[in-house]
């Protein structure tokens, strides 16, 4: 991963160009087909459970080469051709040309509007431009911002270190209360990396649990990069998190709500999402650590009964799904889940404050950090 | 015309002497027993057949049978009309509004046999003037044969006088207690006498003769006979009764008669005029009269054994053997004889000296001896072509269908069903689907739940054909369901004849007819779904292609309009509009075939073996049947065309055209 650390303009839009190559390419072989009076198609990796393995090697999730051919001349994917040219005729355009960058928000209200003779919009939704862009991605083989493309960012990382953020030098440990936000794309040309005296990284899926760790100085305490993801880790954040562990070698602790999501949400960090199985390799972190919240907890810190939520019919059928995806077949994952579906309940990591509201900072934490008490 | 034959009139014998021969009564009889049901019967109380079915020239042989002569000797003489008020539920008279019915049936059913039996196209004009709240005028007038003077008293002011009872023939008069009831009833409920006005050819003179019912005597009482010097019409009747009535719409009212009637018979032209002034006219559907049909004698198989005993008992004088061969129709003196090897009776011995047990026997023998099928002479089906044609007089739907049936035969009698369908256009989508009964094409309007008709209807799975059908239930779509029984005698339920008795081998074949019809209906029905989702189709493509011109023509620096076009030229080879067309088009006539099979020979082949790749991908892409590769491009343009055509093009205007 050892890159130039800066990016100069000229290599940018050589980058550029050769993305606008590539789509220039995908429409070429459709003028083509057309002549042919053939049926135009796309092939688009198909991004499903069904297409992605588990790499036990390399401990991520791996897309298949299985494609899907999306065909305009077809009642069910017309209108996702049609929409699959729009938005690459707008990425090409109206941000590789002009060399400019924006949010998928924006490129969605780019690329809408009413069909002519008709009251159809081109796109309803972002929902549903959002999934085009995917498949545009992967059938192009380019990465979000190679199109000029992010998404909303969101997350926060406070600690000692200083970084370099479009060229601006920025002090992680004078962040104040709201930290530096994360943007959307994090790659070495525009994130740089200066100096630090973080010995881990702490990941923590929700932002109050966040605020309370930045608050009592978590991090200071304990030289650590505070992150959070806000939920669910968005692709600026895990690319960012990604690039922390292998390029300063620190070690990630993930620290998520007792139940099948919290579980979700780290073993996304971990080795990779389905519908992001191609990007799995930028962007998973195998030797990720979880330190809960796990269910043995519940025992282990004396917490009360009252802090258990029971699991309802949702978690329990997402739990047992869970149990068959080959990344979790190990003997203390399997344990794991298991325990939480014969106990029944379900916790939220707040629940560690119903002991003291610096419980989780003074004791859990620290606790299963220095005892090495997590999963991998 | 033929003979008209007086009946022996009294007693509750008389009441049976219309209605049909009471044939379960005679095997129950007989079941079991070696007397002959004339021994047994004995006492007074007469057989409801013995009067009736053989009113003619029975009571020979030696046995002591009674006739109904002797029996109407024996018997204290009752009025007509204390015999009509306690029948009048089994005559059609029960209430006003179907005493109403009744009398425009009756006279508009005579007029329709008259006209036919004397080869005349009919015309009939059915007038109900309201005289007062509850009093109406009922006029039927025809351009049949007219009938001879002398008879008119007796046909109108005598009850159960008629020409149809005794013979196995189809006609509609076989449903009626006869025109003379309508007339008793009028009488007894208003006093008025039947005007008759009645001319039998050019250059005859027209007679109007008002007549009454003697009731206690049974017999015409003549009020008034004119020559009348001008009357319209060069032949033809015209009857006037007026009766307490009520006049009402819905399925069981005079109104839904008419219609039907119009939709069964599109032969006959109607003028209808209702009481408040309001004037319908039908002119003739078709040209053509029905074939007459033919009189028969009954067919061996599926005679019942009483009715086997009884024809042996006719058979005065006669041979088993030789009595078998003229009783029944498709037996040959060979086959008589075969059939009594099989049974073990000589063939030598009288008929009328048989046991029980050698009768069953031949029974048996006659059921299981191989015998041609009855001559579909004798049952006159509508045909599709004109059940068709009869639809569309009633109904502007979008689809007509229909099924005629060849003839089978329950209890040893021929019968035809035939179906027809009309859907979609005006008729109601969210409704139930109507269902119009015809036994020898009259409307059965009653009774609707006891007849096999409409439990055939019931039991017909219109999912299969792509109409909804709640369970149990009807069909709900827009559909009318048409369906015709043609019998010499129709089986119904009861003697007020409303429905049709529910015989396995009659319900086998209505259930026949409506899966074929419904099989059509649904090819078609489908056809206009794949058309519709073609356009659909269509529109779908056209509405994108310009989108893709402008994305594409961006990316790759070409004119919107160029890429547009290159997809607006692919488009066809992608849409199978032609190829359904085809076959939609190729359901109607053949000439239409031709057509096709011409267009196909100018595509060359060549020109096919081109386009063949292009229409592989795309019959792949629109999952086309196989035969899209064959379909040359060239067809799509007839297509609109011939959609049109096939939707409207009554195909029975072409053999008109001809003639
Ligand atoms: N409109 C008519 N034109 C000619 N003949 C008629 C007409 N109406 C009745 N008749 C004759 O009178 C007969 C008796 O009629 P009807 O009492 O209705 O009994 P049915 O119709 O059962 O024979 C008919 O069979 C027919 O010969
Ligand atoms: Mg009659």
């Amino acid at each position: 991963m050892a890159r130039s650390k800066t990016m100069d303009a000229s290599a940018k839009k050589r980058r550029a160009k050769e993305t606008e190559k590539k789509i220039q390419r995908l429409a070429e072989r459709v003028v083509a087909q057309i002549k042919k009076e053939a049926n135009p198609e796309v092939k688009i990796p198909i991004r499903a459970l069904s297409n992605v393995q588990f790499n036990e090697r390399k401990r991520l999730i791996e897309l298949g080469d299985r494609e899907q051919s999306r065909e305009f001349f077809n009642v069910s994917m017309a209108k996702k051709f049609m929409q699959t040219f729009l938005v690459a005729s707008a990425v090409k355009e109206h941000l590789l040309e002009s060399g400019k960058t924006t949010s998928i928000r924006d490129l969605y209200y780019m690329t809408k509007h009413t069909i002519r003779g008709s009251k159809e919009n081109t796109f309803d939704d972002q929902k549903e431009s959002d999934p085009v862009i995917e498949d545009l991605e992967v059938s192009l083989d380019s990465l979000r911002e190679e199109l000029h493309l992010f998404a909303a960012k969101r997350g926060s990382m406070v600690g000692p270190m200083v970084i370099v953020d479009a060229g601006d030098e920025i002090d992680l440990s004078r962040m104040g209360s709201g930290g530096w936000s994360i943007p959307s794309i994090t790659e070495d040309y525009v994130i740089q990396f200066k100096k630090t005296s973080a010995k881990y990284i702490l990941l923590v899926e929700k932002e109050a649990v966040w605020h309370r760790l930045n608050e009592d100085k978590f991090w200071r305490k304990h030289s650590c990069m505070l992150v959070t993801g806000n939920g669910q880790a968005t692709r600026g954040v895990r690319r960012l998190l990604q690039r922390l562990a292998h390029e300063l070698k620190l070690p990630l602790y993930v620290l998520v709500d007792n139940d099948p999501w919290g579980l979700y949400i780290y073993s996304v960090v971990k080795q990779g999402s389905i519908s992001l199985a191609y990007e799995s390799m930028r962007m998973a972190v195998p030797d990720a650590r979880f330190i809960g919240l796990r269910t043995s907890d519940f025992k282990k810190f004396g917490l009360r009964d009252d802090v258990k939520i029971a699991l309802n019919k949702e978690d329990e059928a997402r739990a047992k799904q869970m149990l068959a995806y080959p990344w979790f077949a190990k003997k203390q994952w399997q344990k794991e889940i298991k325990e939480m579906l014969k106990e029944k309940f379900k916790m939220e990591i707040e629940a560690l404050s119903n002991k003291d509201i610096s419980f989780v900072t003074d004791v859990y934490i620290p606790q299963k950090i220095k005892r090495g008490d997590y999963l991998v | 015309m033929s003979e008209q034959v007086e009946f022996t009139f009294g007693g509750s014998g008389g009441r049976g002497a219309r209605v049909r021969p009471q044939r379960k009564t005679a095997a129950k009889r007989s079941a079991g027993k070696k007397k002959r049901p004339a021994d047994e019967e004995g006492g007074p109380a007469p057989s409801d057949s013995s009067t009736g079915r053989k009113g003619r020239g029975s009571g020979g042989g030696r046995e002591r049978r009674v006739t109904a002569e002797t029996m109407a000797a024996q018997q204290r003489e009752i009025s007509v009309s204390e015999f009509f008020t306690k029948n009048r539920h089994l005559l059609g008279f029960d209430n006003p509004a179907k005493a109403l019915l009744t009398t425009v049936k009756e006279a508009v059913d005579n007029s329709l046999d008259a006209c036919e039996e004397a080869h005349i196209l009919p015309e009939i004009v059915v007038e109900i003037q309201q005289v007062n709240e509850t009093r109406f005028r009922v006029i039927v007038e025809d351009n049949g044969p007219g009938i001879v003077k002398a008879q008119i008293p007796k046909i109108f002011a005598k009850l159960l006088y008629g020409s149809k009872f005794h013979r196995l023939r189809q006609s509609r008069g076989q449903q009626g207690i006869g025109i003379s009831a309508a007339g008793l009833y009028g009488q007894l409920t208003t006093g008025k006498p039947m005007v008759i006005t009645s001319r039998t050819g050019k250059g005859r003179p027209a007679h109007r003769i008002e007549v009454q019912i003697d009731t206690t005597k049974n017999k015409p009482k003549i009020l008034a006979d004119d020559e009348v010097a001008e009357w319209h019409r060069p032949h033809g009747t015209r009857v006037e009764i007026e009766l307490t009535g009520k006049h009402r719409g819905g399925r069981t009212g005079v109104d839904a008669y008419i219609e039907q009637t119009v939709v069964a018979n599109p032969h006959v032209a109607v003028t209808y005029r209702q009481p408040k002034g309001d004037e319908q006219v039908y002119p003739h559907a078709s040209e053509d009269l029905p074939r007459e049909p033919a009189e028969i004698k009954p067919h061996p198989h599926g005679v019942e054994l009483g009715m086997l005993m009884r024809m042996l008992q006719d058979a005065r004088g006669q041979k088993v053997k030789g009595a078998l061969s003229t009783v029944f129709s498709r037996v040959s003196p060979a086959t008589a004889e075969k059939v009594c090897k099989a049974a073990g009776v000589p063939s030598s011995h009288t008929a009328t000296s048989l046991t029980g047990e050698q009768m069953e026997a031949l029974h048996t023998a006659l059921g299981e001896t191989k015998v041609m099928a009855p001559p579909s002479s004798c049952v006159v089906p509508i045909g599709e072509e004109l059940i068709m044609a009869g639809l569309r007089r009633r109904y502007d739907a979008e689809f007509f269908e229909a099924s005629t049936r060849s003839p089978s035969v329950y209890r040893g009698n021929p019968f035809v069903v035939e179906c027809g369908l009309a859907y979609g256009g005006s008729l109601p989508a969210d409704e139930q689907a109507e269902i119009l009964r015809f036994a020898n094409r009259v409307p059965l309007q009653y009774q609707p739940k006891a007849c096999a008709i409409t439990e055939g209807v019931y039991a017909t799975n219109w999912k299969a054909y792509t109409l909804q059908q709640p369970k149990g239930s009807l069909p709900v779509a827009p559909l009318a369901v048409f369906i015709h029984l043609a019998s010499v005698w129709v089986p119904f339920t009861s003697e007020a004849k409303e429905a049709v008795a529910q015989y396995d081998e009659i319900m086998r074949e209505i259930k026949f007819a409506l899966q074929d019809c419904g099989r059509k209906l649904a090819s078609k029905l489908r056809a206009r779904e794949r058309m519709e989702s073609e356009s659909k189709r269509r529109g779908l493509f056209e509405r994108y292609i310009p989108e893709l011109g402008q994305s594409l023509g961006a990316i790759t620096g070409r004119a919107p309009k160029s890429v547009e076009k290159l997809f607006f030229a692919a488009l066809p080879q992608f849409i199978r509009v032609a190829e359904i067309a085809e076959a939609a088009a190729a359901e109607h006539a053949g000439d239409d075939k031709l057509a096709a099979k011409k267009t196909g020979k100018k595509t060359g082949k060549k020109k096919a073996a081109k386009k063949s790749t292009p229409v592989k991908k795309a019959s792949r892409a629109a999952s086309a049947k196989k035969g899209a590769t064959k379909k040359p491009a060239a067809k799509i343009k007839r297509a609109p065309a011939k959609k049109a055509r096939s939707k409207r093009a009554p195909a029975k205007k072409r053999p008109r055209r001809k003639g």
